[in-house]
């Protein structure tokens, strides 16, 4: 894949005389010295198989002794071509493929592709639907950042506060069970609201875990935030300024933690979050530490807004009605003409949309995940483009990683937090 | 129906356009958030003004787009975002069909590097002025583009060579 990477590296060595240790190895002299040891470069293949780069990404690294001199990320192997399957299959079809896009947070990305279609077909969906996902999106935002600061002060040394991040995740996966029946790919949405309604006993569910969360949290928290080692680990690691930042077109976590208050959810508000009360945190460092805070504060914001929607969640329907567009439920499609016939036009031709172009995107917790369609007004959308947050931030990798220390690397790819499922689409 | 995103003001687009004048531009909609539609030999020049005068200081996404036409196959629209005014902003760019060249604007925002190189990885767009136009996704010796329209769901047999049983 990358032959041509090694070729440059390789090129540009050529022209370098034979450094002392290669003319020590070639001679026969054992009791060689050499004047500086580390005068040597060498080209390192991280990945795509290693345990710290957070699935299948590949860095191929140019090393002078422990320095990254240079950093060229590689991305595909997880290509699944899911742009041209979108293509091929109605809008309904593809919602358990956003499931696969970031697999750490399958709802949230669900969230995103049906207020997209919705946004392309014009249909407005009731309030408790839209409390629903608003509920489950931020559910998925905790979900995602447990995993990412788990992983990220795993990577750094520390195994207890994983463990004891995927035990309070493990029951956010319990949640999804009862909310939607299915802990991981979890397919919730509809095209004009969810699946089924959420129960009470799911709602109690997540009332009780959000209530004992910020303590397990705080619990958490004071593992790793006072650990000496872990702060000389990551402050004013992967420093990159404000306007790089900008220029590399970064959002989520790491464009809040270089200081920029930028938010889909405040900026240009969808759902109910203009009727919600939280706060967006930002930290003015720019390093793996301001990552980490921001993360983790997103974290405590996010069990803030969980808990205003259940106070808030209304009564009433959870579906927009639109028998067009909106798929009947079961039991009457069962026993009803009107909706059989309905239910079978939707599922076969899909819920044809006026010709034209949208563009809608949510804050996923790695940033704006968005998509863009162009429909030529059959059901089958023209041209799916996905706006994946973790391919946008994974080009700042290179910059980051300038300079820093061969351990850093693993730091750095924490922090930024990329899914490679998303990514590689 | 609520607006999902922020309409640009009247008073700022007024301001772009005024800015824009000596072009020739094409103003349209995509669902409520403005896009100009911009001639190939402006295109560098038009950016620089949308950066540094009117503050798109990100560029968000790059979508390549195969429209299977006879007269300008392919067209590629940017997604530019404005973090101090938060507004939103599509510019596109048509493309002839027959020998599918665009200018690259990665010296403008930086972030278009890799958009430009999925964009000719999935469309086969070229961009000019690319400092390092490879496929981000398919092998480097793959020689079909996967996105275009004539390219079957299914994929050409003995593309991708596997390894043998």
């Amino acid at each position: 894949m990358s032959h041509t990477i090694y070729k440059d590296l390789q090129d540009e060595k050529k022209d370098i005389k034979k450094t002392q240790i290669l003319q020590a190895l070639e001679s026969e002299d054992l009791s060689a010295t050499f004047d500086d040891a580390l005068d040597n470069e060498m080209v390192l293949n991280m990945g795509p198989q290693h345990p710290a780069t957070h699935g299948v990404l590949r860095l191929l690294l140019s090393l002078d002794g422990e320095t990254v001199k240079k950093c060229v990320p590689e991305l595909g192997y997880l290509h699944r071509g899911y742009e041209k399957l979108a293509e091929a299959s109605t809008y309904h079809e593809f919602i358990p493929h956003t499931d696969r896009l970031d697999y750490l947070q399958p709802m949230a990305n669900n969230v995103a592709y049906a207020q997209a279609v919705e946004k392309l077909i014009h249909l407005e969906i009731p309030e408790r639907g839209k409390y629903i996902r608003t509920l489950i999106a931020e559910l998925a935002r905790i979900q995602s950042h447990l995993l990412a600061f788990g992983a990220m002060v795993m990577d750094i040394g520390a195994l207890t506060p994983f463990l004891w991040a995927i035990r309070e995740r493990e029951k956010i996966l319990d949640l999804y069970d009862l909310i939607c029946g299915a802990r991981f790919t979890t397919s919730y949405t509809r095209i004009g609201g969810v699946a089924q309604d959420i129960t009470d006993q799911a709602l109690k569910g997540t009332r009780k875990f959000i209530d004992e969360f910020s303590g397990y949290l705080q619990e958490c928290r004071d593992l790793v935030e006072r650990n000496k080692i872990f702060i000389n680990r990551t402050e004013g690691i992967g420093y990159m300024s404000k306007e790089d930042i900008i220029s590399y077109g970064i959002t989520g976590p790491t464009l809040r933690a270089a200081g920029v208050e930028s938010d889909v959810r405040r900026d240009n508000p969808y759902l109910v979050y203009d009727q919600l009360d939280f706060r967006i945190p930002t930290y003015p460092d720019s390093d793996c530490l301001a990552r980490y805070y921001v993360r983790v504060e997103e974290m405590v914001e996010s069990t803030k807004i969980v808990k205003q929607c259940l106070d808030k969640i209304p009564q009433g329907p959870y579906n927009a009605y639109s028998t067009k567009k909106v798929l009947p439920k079961k039991e009457r499609i069962y026993t009803k003409m009107e909706e059989l016939i309905h239910d079978f036009m939707i599922i076969n031709f899909g819920p044809n949309p006026p010709k034209g172009e949208s563009y809608s995107a949510v804050e996923a917790s790695k940033g704006e995940l968005g998509f863009y369609f162009i429909s030529d007004g059959s059901g089958h959308p023209f041209r799916t483009k996905i706006r994946a947050p973790s391919f946008c931030n994974l080009q700042a990798l290179p910059v980051m990683m300038k300079d820093c220390m061969i351990a850093d690397t693993v730091v750095i790819i924490g922090g930024v937090d990329p899914v490679m499922g998303e990514a590689d689409k | 129906m609520r607006a999902f995103f922020s309409y640009m003001t009247e008073q700022r687009l007024n301001t772009l356009k005024e800015k824009l004048s000596n072009y020739n531009l094409q103003y349209t909609d995509v669902n409520g958030t403005p896009s100009i539609t911009i001639p190939n030999e402006n295109l560098l020049d038009v950016c620089n003004v949308l950066k540094n005068d009117l503050q798109f200081d990100q560029c968000r996404d790059a979508v390549g787009v195969d429209r299977f036409t006879k007269k300008n196959r392919f067209e590629i629209i940017y997604n530019l975002y404005s973090i101090p005014f938060k507004e939103r902003l599509f510019i596109r760019v048509e493309i002839d069909g027959k020998n599918p060249e665009s200018q690259s604007l990665t010296s403008v925002w930086a972030s278009t590097n890799w958009y430009e190189r999925e964009a000719y990885d999935m469309v086969g767009i070229k961009f000019t002025g690319h400092p390092d136009l490879r496929r981000v996704y398919m092998p480097e010796d793959y020689e079909y583009f996967p996105l275009r329209k004539d390219f079957p769901l299914m994929g050409i047999e003995g593309s991708i060579p596997l390894p043998n049983k």
